[in-house]
């Protein structure tokens, strides 16, 4: 995932796995959705295990990051654009 | 315009972190055998894992060919890249992702999951998708990965 440095990101959940992550999205944001792996999200691409679960509050994203060595962070960035670029997909909403 | 790995799509390593040495040496071998059957070999991984295999081998006899793994990510899901068989490193949760996003991305190549590490066997258990697996406990010594490296690539024949 390209440019995930520049973004005023927060970190959620540090150092987890990619079910850990999907967990925490399932059952504490109000919108959910189920994504497959190499899906784009801001510049980059999310990796992961399907169903790769990102989330919507408001303006908020939610999504999984992975790197090789720090496994998945889970983290969410404020960004109205990105957040009404997924809406506009219609991905099948899973909450 | 795709580019497909070596003659007939080649192969792609994609590496994970390098904090278990037996990685670097089983790329190594890897670059040597696939480039004697006529494959050409190209590296994806973080900045540190190009490095220590540049620096190992910095003629590039082995391995020659690197790219960055968010670019090699990149490049597949935008359908730039493909490769006939895909080698993916795993000793870590991330390392399955990394597996499970390239089975999907690359529904054609030939996925072979390299389990690895302390952690390999119960690693190994949380792939549920379609790939070819070896599965050793290997942390230091790379011979009995090695072994099953060419066994199930079908170098022992």
């Amino acid at each position: 995932m390209g440019c995930i440095d520049q973004l005023p990101y927060e970190v959620i959940q540090s150092g987890t796995t990619f079910k850990e992550a999907r967990d925490y999205i399932e059952k504490n944001i109000h919108e959910v959705y189920h994504v497959d792996p190499g899906f784009r999200i801001f510049d980059g691409y999310i990796i992961g295990v399907p169903p790769i679960a990102i989330g919507l509050e408001g303006d908020t994203v939610y999504f999984p990051y992975t790197k090789p060595c720090h496994g998945t962070f889970l983290l969410k960035v404020e960004n109205r654009e990105e957040a009404d670029r997924l809406r506009k997909l219609k991905l099948i909403r899973r909450k | 315009m795709t580019d497909s790995v070596g003659n007939g799509g080649g192969v792609l390593l994609v590496m994970g972190c390098p904090e278990v040495p037996v990685q670097n040496a089983i790329a190594t071998y890897l670059g040597n055998a696939f480039r004697k059957s006529g494959e050409r070999v190209i590296v994806a991984g973080n900045p540190s894992v190009i490095q220590l295999i540049r620096a190992a081998d910095p003629e590039g006899y082995y391995l020659s060919e690197f790219v960055n793994l968010d670019k090699a990510v990149a490049e597949i899901a935008e359908k730039k890249r493909s490769a006939k068989t895909t080698v993916v490193f795993a000793h870590n949760d991330a390392g399955i992702s990394y597996a499970a996003t390239l089975r999907h991305l690359l529904p054609e190549t030939r996925l072979v999951a390299i389990v690895f590490g302390r952690d390999a066997e119960e690693l190994a258990e949380t792939i549920a998708f379609p790939c070819e697996k070896i599965v050793e406990k290997a942390v230091h010594n790379p011979v009995p990965l090695v072994r099953k490296i060419r066994e199930v690539l079908g170098w022992d024949v």
